[in-house]
C-alpha cells in the first residue's frame, strides 16, 4: 500500500505515528502552557548544566593548583620511633613517658630497585625519586631559609610539570644548576645566571640559577630551591639516597586506593594526596554533595512542572481522549501520547537549556574576573555533560508523564464523551 | 454489505444497572431484546432518561451491560476484555456524536484520516483519497484543510459523518447527530446520513428526539423507561 512521505515522516516512518501526531498537536494547541513549561524545563536544565560546569571547573582548578606542586602519592621511609627495651612483665602497670625521637633525614632503602618496579605498574604514570630537606640560601648579606629539593629534572617534570611553571630562564639542572621560586629570587635579588650559595648540614655548595618558577603558591615560591639529585644528596648528607619517591597517577582519585595497596606491600610510609589534603578533600566532597542536592531539587521541580502541565492537559483533553478511545485508540496508545508529550517537553527544554547554559558559561568566563583582571578560573560545558543533562531531563519528562498518562488511559470513554 | 435479514447485532435480555451494590443502585435498561439486520437504518427514540444513550453506548461497546447477551456479527461480545472491545470498536463501529467531537487541533481531512493513523501509524495514499472522497460526498471538498473552529456546526457534523465511515464499518452509531443544529443544517446532515446508507449499505442506528427525522428512517425503535415500548416501520419506509 502506497504511503505518502508527508504522512510517514522522513525519519521515523510509521513508528508511533499516531502518538507523535496527536501528542504534538495537543502541545501545539496548548501553546502558552507548552511554551511556559518548556521555558521552565530550559531554566532547570540550564541551572543543572551551569552548576555542573561551574563546580567541575572550580574543583578542577582547585585540584590543578593543589596537585600542580605535589605528587599524587609519596613514598617515604617510616618515622623513627622509640621502642621499649623489653615488654613489661605480666600484671605490671606501666606509666610510660616517652619522648618522641628527633627525625633525621633518612633514605628509602634500596630505592633504585623500587623505582623500576613502580614504573612497571599501569596505574602509575610517572615516578620520581627525590632528596629533600631544609637549608639556607645565601647571597651576599641576604640569607633565606629554603626547602631543598633534589630531583631528576625529566622525572620531576612528569610529576609537577615543572617546565610549564618556568617564568624566567631555562629549565635545566646540570651539575651546579638550581631552579628557584620567583619570590625567593626577589628576596635574594638574583636572576637567571646569577650565583648563590646553598647551605645544609654544614655543607655549602655554590650554584647558578638556571630558571625561576611560579609554583602557584607564594609561600612555595619563597622557599623552594630545586637542584640535581646528586647535589642535594651531598648537601643533606645522604650520598646515593632518596628521602621520598613521588608518584603520579593517570586518575588522581585512585591515589588513596594505590597508597593503601602499596602500604601493604612495602615497609614504607605511603601517603596519598587526599590524605595529605584531608580538609580540601572534605571540602570538595561537601561541595559535590551540595551541588548534587541542588541538582536533584531542580530536577524534581522540572519533573513536577512537566507532570502538572500534563495533568492539566489530561483534564482539558478529556473529551478528545474519550473520542479517541471510542474510535478505537487503545489504552496503551493513550499512555504513549502523553509519554511522547513528556519526552518532547523534556527534549525541547533540554536543548534550549543547554544553549542557555553555554551562554551562562560564556558570560562567566568573559565577565567574572579576579582582582588581577584575569578569569577566576576557566569553566566549560563539556559535550558529554550537556548530553547527559539533556538525556536526564528528557527521561525525567517521560517519567513525569507516567502518572498523567495512566490517568488519561483509565478514563471511561463513555463518561468522557458525555462531558 | 451484509445481506438484509442477517443479524448484524442481537441483544437478548440486556440489563444495565448503575451503582451496583450501593444504596443508589438503579436499573436503567430492563431486559432489552433487539435484533438489527445488516443494512438497516434504525431510529432509536424515546423521552429523556429512557435509556437511549445507555443502550447506544452498550451497542457501541463503550459501556458494559450488567446482564444479558450481546452478539455483534455473530460473536458474543459480553465477555471481551478492554483491548478486545477497543479492537472491535475500531474495526466494526463508526460514531457520530451530538457535539461532533472532532479534534480541534486537526484539520477536517486529518480528523477523517485519524482512524487510519490510529490503526497503523500512518495514512496511505488510498486512505487519504477515500477520506477526500467522503468529505467531497458530504459537500466539504473545499474545506479539507480547515480546522473545526473554521467550520459551521452542520459542516463539523458532516466531517464527523465522513470520519465515522472512512474505515468502512458495518455499523454507524449516531447519538443525536442533528440535536445541536438548526432545521436547515439538521435536514442537510440527515440527508447525508441517509445517502451514505443508501450508497454504502452501512447500517445506522440514530438516536433522535426529532419525530420528523425518525419517520424518515426505515425502522423506529421506541424506548420508554428502559424498555422497548415500540418497534415499527414508518409507512413511508415500509
Amino acid at each position: 500500500m502506497a504511503t505518502s512521505d508527508a504522512e510517514r515522516g522522513p525519519l521515523l516512518g510509521g513508528w508511533l505515528g499516531f502518538e507523535r501526531r496527536v501528542a504534538l498537536r495537543f502541545l501545539r494547541e496548548g501553546r502558552m502552557q507548552t511554551l511556559l513549561i518548556i521555558v521552565g524545563v530550559a531554566a532547570g536544565v540550564a541551572v543543572i548544566a551551569y552548576i555542573t560546569a561551574l563546580i567541575n571547573g572550580l574543583q578542577g582548578n582547585t585540584l590543578t593548583k593543589t596537585l600542580g606542586a605535589q605528587a599524587h602519592v609519596t613514598v617515604r621511609p617510616l618515622d623513627d620511633v622509640v621502642l621499649p627495651a623489653r615488654p613489661p612483665m605480666p600484671g605490671t602497670a606501666v606509666m610510660p613517658d616517652i619522648q618522641a625521637r628527633e627525625q633525621r633525614p633518612r633514605s628509602i632503602a634500596n630505592w633504585q630497585a623500587l623505582v623500576p618496579l613502580l614504573e612497571r605498574r599501569r596505574d602509575i604514570a610517572a615516578v620520581s625519586p627525590m632528596v629533600s630537606g631544609s637549608g639556607l640560601a645565601l647571597r651576599g648579606e641576604a640569607t633565606q631559609a629554603i626547602a631543598l629539593l633534589g630531583v631528576d629534572l625529566d622525572r620531576y617534570d612528569r610529576i609537577v610539570g615543572l617546565r610549564g611553571k618556568v617564568v624566567a630562564g631555562q629549565a635545566r639542572l646540570a651539575p651546579g644548576d638550581a631552579i628557584i621560586g620567583r619570590e625567593l629570587a626577589v628576596d635574594l635579588g638574583v636572576r637567571p645566571g646569577d650565583r648563590l650559595t646553598l647551605l645544609a648540614s654544614s655543607v655549602g655548595e655554590p650554584v647558578r640559577v638556571s630558571a625561576l618558577v611560579d609554583l602557584g603558591v607564594r609561600d612555595l615560591n619563597r622557599r623552594t630551591v630545586i637542584v640535581p639529585l646528586r647535589l642535594a644528596q651531598n648537601l643533606l648528607g645522604l650520598p646515593g639516597g632518596a628521602t621520598s619517591i613521588d608518584l603520579t597517577l593517570p586518575d588522581v582519585w585512585q591515589a588513596d586506593a594505590l597508597a593503601r595497596e602499596l602500604r601493604q606491600q612495602l615497609p614504607y610510609d605511603v601517603e596519598s594526596w587526599q590524605h595529605a589534603n584531608a580538609q580540601l578533600v572534605s571540602a570538595l566532597n561537601a561541595q559535590t554533595v551540595s551541588t548534587t542536592l541542588i541538582r536533584a531539587v531542580v530536577l524534581v521541580v522540572v519533573v513536577l512542572g512537566i507532570a502538572s502541565v500534563l495533568v492539566v492537559s489530561v483534564v482539558q483533553k478529556r473529551r478528545e481522549i474519550g473520542i479517541l478511545r471510542a474510535m478505537g485508540a487503545t489504552r496503551a496508545q493513550i499512555v504513549r501520547v502523553f509519554l511522547v508529550q513528556g519526552a518532547v517537553l523534556g527534549a525541547l527544554g533540554s536543548a534550549i537549556g543547554v544553549l542557555l547554559a553555554v551562554v551562562m558559561v560564556w558570560v562567566f568566563t568573559h565577565f567574572v574576573r579576579g582582582s588581577d583582571g584575569l578569569p577566576l578560573f576557566s569553566i566549560g560545558l563539556e559535550p558529554v555533560t550537556a548530553l547527559r543533562v539533556a538525556l536526564l531531563a528528557t527521561a525525567s519528562g517521560v517519567l513525569a508523564a507516567i502518572f498523567p498518562a495512566r490517568r488519561a488511559a483509565r478514563m471511561d470513554p463513555a463518561e468522557a464523551i458525555r462531558l | 454489505m451484509e445481506a438484509a435479514g442477517h443479524a448484524l447485532l442481537e441483544l437478548v435480555e440486556v440489563r444495565k444497572r448503575y451503582n451496583v451494590g450501593l444504596p443508589s443502585e438503579a436499573e436503567v435498561l430492563h431486559g432489552i431484546d433487539l435484533r438489527i439486520a445488516g443494512g438497516e437504518f434504525v431510529a432509536l427514540v424515546g423521552p429523556s432518561g429512557s435509556g437511549k444513550s445507555t443502550l447506544l453506548n452498550i451497542i457501541g461497546l463503550l459501556e458494559r451491560m450488567t446482564a444479558g447477551s450481546y452478539r455483534l456479527q455473530g460473536e458474543e461480545v459480553g465477555g471481551l476484555d478492554d483491548a478486545q472491545l477497543t479492537r472491535r470498536r475500531r474495526v466494526t463501529l463508526g460514531f457520530v456524536f451530538q457535539f461532533h467531537h472532532l479534534l480541534p487541533a486537526f484539520t477536517a481531512l486529518e480528523n477523517v484520516t485519524l482512524p487510519a493513523l490510529m490503526a497503523h501509524g500512518r495514512v496511505s495514499d488510498r486512505e487519504r483519497q477515500r477520506a477526500c472522497d467522503l468529505l467531497a460526498a458530504v459537500g466539504l471538498a473545499q474545506a479539507l484543510h480547515k480546522r473545526p473552529a473554521q467550520l459551521s456546526g452542520g459542516m463539523q457534523q458532516r466531517v464527523a459523518i465522513a470520519r465515522a465511515l472512512v474505515h468502512r464499518p458495518p455499523l454507524v452509531l449516531a447519538d443525536e447527530p442533528t440535536g445541536n443544529l438548526d432545521t436547515a443544517s439538521s435536514d442537510e446532515v440527515f440527508a447525508h446520513l441517509r445517502r451514505m446508507h443508501d450508497e454504502l449499505g452501512t447500517s445506522f442506528i440514530i438516536v433522535t428526539h426529532d419525530p420528523q427525522l425518525a419517520r424518515r428512517c426505515d425502522r423506529v425503535v421506541e424506548l420508554i423507561d428502559g424498555a422497548i415500548a415500540g418497534d415499527t416501520r414508518p409507512p413511508a419506509a415500509a
